[in-house]
Order: C-alpha cells, then structure tokens, then sequence
C-alpha cells in the first residue's frame, strides 16, 4: 500500500449537470475517490457516466455544486491552470480520439511531447508501451488503418504513457475480444499498484469481478448509488501484495 | 570555448527536438494553400505602392529644394525696345539687392524654345510677332517667401515699371498638393493591403483552426497549453507569410524597376528627380519582415481568442 492511500483525489458535493437548458443528466452526485483505488462506474447506457467522466477529466464544468481535485476547487480553478492538472490524468475516450495524420507511435508519445518530454526519452518507453499492448509491429500505422481494437489499445497507451495520478477510461474494453480485455485489465491494475487511482466506466458486469479489490460506483438516471461502500468514509482498507505479473515494466 | 559550445550545441539540439516534436502535434501547411499566393500579392502591390509613394516624396523634396530660393520677374511690355530697357534695368538693381545670390536675364534663343512647342520657329511662324516677356532668373540665399518678394518689388518698380515678380514655388503649389494626395493615396493604399492582409490571415488561422479542432481538443485534454496550440499555428503562417513574402518582394521590385523605367524615358527632370535613394530599397526591403510580423501575430491572437472559448 502506498503511502498516499487513503488521501483525497476527488470530491465532489452535490454536483449537477445539465446540457443547456435540458433535465439534469446528473443530479445531486456527491463521493469521494481516494488514492490508489480502484473504481468500476457502471450504469445502463445514458446513466450518464460519459457525463461523469467528462467531470473527471476537466472536459466540463457543473452546472452546480464543488468539484475538488487532487485538493484544488476545479471549479473555480483559473484556465491557464487547466493544463497542469490535465497531465495529472490519463484519459481513454469512448470514441479513441486518436489524432488522425498520426502514426500509432506518434499518437502514444503525444502526452510525453505535451508535456515537453526530451525526444530522446521518448523512443525507448512509446516502444515499450506499444510492445506491451501488442502493437510493436503497427507502430508506423495511421489510425485509419487499424481495427477497432488496434485503435483502443493505442488510445490506452496513450493514456497511461505519462504514469497520470488518476486514469480514467471510458468503456476501454468495448471493442477488444476478451483476452485482450482480461490483458488491458491486468495493465490497469499494474497502474493501480504502482499508485494511479483508476476510474473505469463499463456497462459489462462480467468485467466488475475480474478486479476484486474495485470498488464500484452505479449510476442510475443520473443519480450515484453504492453498492460497494465505496464512497463510505473512511474507505475501506484493502492490503494486497502487488503480484510480479502485473507489476508494469 | 568547449563548455560554452557543448551548452548552446546542447540549447540548439533541444530547441530543434521541441520545434519538431510541436510540428508534429498538427499537419503542416507545406505551403500547398493559397496563403503564400495571396501574401505575395498582397506584399507585391504593398511594394510597387510603397515606392511610388517614396518616389513622390523624392520628387517633392528635390523639386521643393530647387524652387524654393527661386524668383521669376518677367517684364511685360509690348514694345521691345522699352522691354529690354527695363530688363536691363532690372537686372542691374537684383544684382546689388542683398539677399539675392544670383539674378540671370534668360537669353532670347532660350525664350524661343521655351515658346517653341506652342508657336514654332520655322519660316511662316509669326513668332517674333507676338510679344514674350523679358525674364530674369533669381536665386534668393533664402526662401522666397512673401515678405523677401515684397522686398524685391519694392527694389525693382522703381526702374522696371512693368515688372511682374513672382516666387517659382508659387507656380508648382498645385503640383506639390497633387504630388501630396498621391502620397495620401500611396498611404492609405498600403494600410488598406494591410488590413485586407490581417483580414485574410484571421480567416485563414480560423479555417485552420475550424479544420483542426478535434485534434486541437485532443491536445488540449493531454494538457497542451494555449501557447503550445498558438505556436504551431504561428509557426505555419510564418513559414507561408516568408514564402509569400519574398515572392511578393520580387514581383514588386520588378514592377518598380519597370515602372522607373518607363519615367525616366520621359526625360523630364522632375521624373528623374524621383528616383529611389538605397535607404529607399531598405525600407521597401523590410516590407516582407513587416509582412511576416504582422501575419504571425494576427495569427497568434486569432488562433489565442478561439482557444479561449474551450474549456
């Protein structure tokens, strides 16, 4: 257990959200994430756990309540902040969003370039990472040439590359066959071992029992319930070995 | 020497792997569009306006310099004999006038070309017929403004009676005033251009950035800042502003020379007296470099205003 388990990431107080002047997608969402944890976001489709994660990573603003991260107000947090906290995050999208006239290779090592990571860091670990979710050989391909899975499995390594505080991905296991869901799992959880706190939105109930220390989050027309105590205070303690297999490399 | 090597060597190596590393977080223009086109244009037509401008300006200023101390008295009387009487006259109190550098009676034979064009000289052309007035060429030390004429007539009426004296800039103020409003004209045609030039730089970094956006949007959640974002785009307009630029430059100065041309053929003195001096063709020479700042700034604050409508 690191250090750092236990301290606050994410709170948020009786936030809202609405798109306009629609009904409130989320209403009323009040938990606490905590670091080095392992959260599930499930949900049936439109519970709005798009919207959720959408909070999460800075993409949107409450229409109400208090959204602290990492022990900042993110609400009232000044816009040229807005990017330092984002490099805190690793974000797999629903729809990939990976950046077309890049190659597979270029697309990973984007948040390290971001970030103004010296080129000559960036080979070895881009590679590495490419090796990892079996892509070393497509590693010059263009997204328009890759499956729906290929593609998923760039957008994860790009959202894990920069070793964010918090992951957050979004249905990441959607459009691979189950070994490789099983096999991108196991990197999430090697993440989650090394001290990134991991927020996965999945309708896939299947999925929720391959982690067993995740805690789960269920949204429901907008509303968050807790089936897993997981937004109990003081959270509870889970004290597990990290197994060799899922240490990343 | 080695270590201050090493460290800009060093500086260098990381400025290129940057600019490289920003290059590649958003497709190049390559110069593929028309923005290095209409930037030529704009900077060619900027050029030819810029040196007709400074052409005028050299013409006035020369023209203004020759003028400007000089006198013309003519002697107006009908009668030849009493004609030269006076002029002789004349001519004798300039010469003691303080104030008067030099007084010269234009000789007939220069009267007779000077008439020539309008009534000729060839036999049958009645031109010792019609009375031309006598004329005394003065060069003042100073300007010859009012109250130097003033001076002057007092001094003459007495022994030229039929003596008109009038300051030669007086004769060419209505072809400074033109010379001035093409001036105006050459100015405001060059604000114009830049305005049609900033106007064409904002849509084109808007069009960029319209076409762009998803990937701009993924940068932006990566945690890229404004400035990174402005940079790229920056970097693109400079690269079409610089080819534009030049191009425009070589076309402007060719039509310049072409034009210098076609008035120095005429052979008039003041034409002649328009060229362009070497600070001339610096200043016209900077045009591109303005071009290029003005582009890359419109640019980056275009590019920062959107920007700053995400999140």
């Amino acid at each position: 257990m690191s250090q750092n388990e236990d301290a606050e990431i994410v709170h948020f107080d009786n936030v809202g959200l609405r798109y306009g002047t629609e009904k409130e997608v989320l209403t009323d969402v009040s938990f606490t994430l905590y670091s080095g944890r392992f959260y599930f976001l499930t949900g049936a489709s439109g519970a709005g756990k798009t919207s959720m994660l959408k909070l999460l990573y800075l993409a949107q603003r409450p229409s109400r309540g208090l959204i602290r991260m990492f022990g900042t107000d993110a609400i009232t947090l000044p816009r040229d902040r807005l990017p330092g906290f984002r490099r805190r995050l690793g974000v797999v999208f629903q729809d990939f969003r990976l950046v077309p006239h890049l190659s597979a290779f270029d697309n990973v090592a984007l948040p390290l370039r971001v970030a103004g990571v010296p080129e000559r860091d960036i080979i070895k670990p881009v590679t590495d990472m490419l090796d990892w979710v079996e892509l070393g050989d497509r590693s010059h391909a263009r997204p328009a040439t890759l499956s729906g899975g290929e593609q998923q499995r760039v957008a994860i390594a790009r959202a894990v590359i920069g070793r964010p505080d918090m992951l957050v991905a979004d249905e990441p296991t959607g459009n691979v066959d189950p070994d490789m869901a099983i096999k991108l799992l196991r990197l999430f959880e090697a993440l989650n071992r090394l001290g990134t706190t991991v927020v996965v939105a999945t309708h896939d109930v299947h999925l929720l029992r391959k982690v067993p220390d995740s805690l789960i989050m269920r949204l429901d027309k907008g509303r968050l319930s807790d089936p897993t105590g997981a937004l109990r205070y003081p959270p509870r303690r889970t004290v597990a070995a990290p197994r060799p297999d899922l240490v990343l490399r | 020497m080695n270590l201050l090597a090493t460290i800009t060597g060093n500086r260098r190596e990381e400025w290129r792997e940057r600019a490289s590393a920003e290059r590649r977080l958003l497709p190049q223009g390559k110069l593929s569009g028309p923005m290095p086109w209409v930037i030529a244009i704009m900077i060619g037509l900027t050029v030819v306006a810029s040196a007709c401008g400074l052409a005028l300006r050299n013409t006035a200023r020369v023209a203004s310099a020759d003028v400007a101390g000089g006198v013309t008295v003519q002697i107006v009387n009908g009668a030849p004999r009493e004609r030269d009487r006076q002029a002789q006259a004349a001519l004798a109190a300039l010469q003691d006038a303080p104030g008067v550098a030099s007084a010269r009676l234009v000789p007939q034979r220069e009267l007779d070309a000077l008439v020539e064009p309008w009534l000729g000289t060839t036999a049958g052309d009645d031109v010792n017929a019609l009375p031309v007035p006598a004329l005394i060429d003065v060069r003042l030390s100073g300007n010859a403004d009012a109250a130097a004429i003033d001076t002057l007539r007092r001094r003459i009426k007495p022994a030229a009676e039929d003596a008109r004296i009038d300051a030669q800039a007086s004769w060419l103020a209505p072809v400074f005033e033109a010379i001035g409003a093409l001036q105006w004209l050459a100015g405001g045609l060059i604000a114009l251009l830049a305005f049609a030039t900033v106007a064409t730089v904002l849509l084109a970094s808007r069009n960029a950035l319209s076409n762009h956006r998803a990937t701009i949007e993924i940068v932006h959640m990566l945690g890229g800042t404004d400035a990174q974002i402005a940079k790229i785009f920056q970097r693109s307009m400079a690269v079409d502003a610089a080819a534009g630029g030049i191009g425009g430059l070589l076309l402007g100065m060719v039509t310049t020379a072409l034009l210098a041309r076609q008035f120095a053929a005429l052979g008039s003195g003041m034409m002649t007296a328009g060229g362009l001096g070497w600070t001339d063709w610096l200043v016209i020479c900077c045009i591109p470099v303005g071009g290029v700042l003005l582009a890359v700034l419109t640019a980056r604050l275009s590019v920062l205003q959107a920007l700053k409508g995400m999140l």
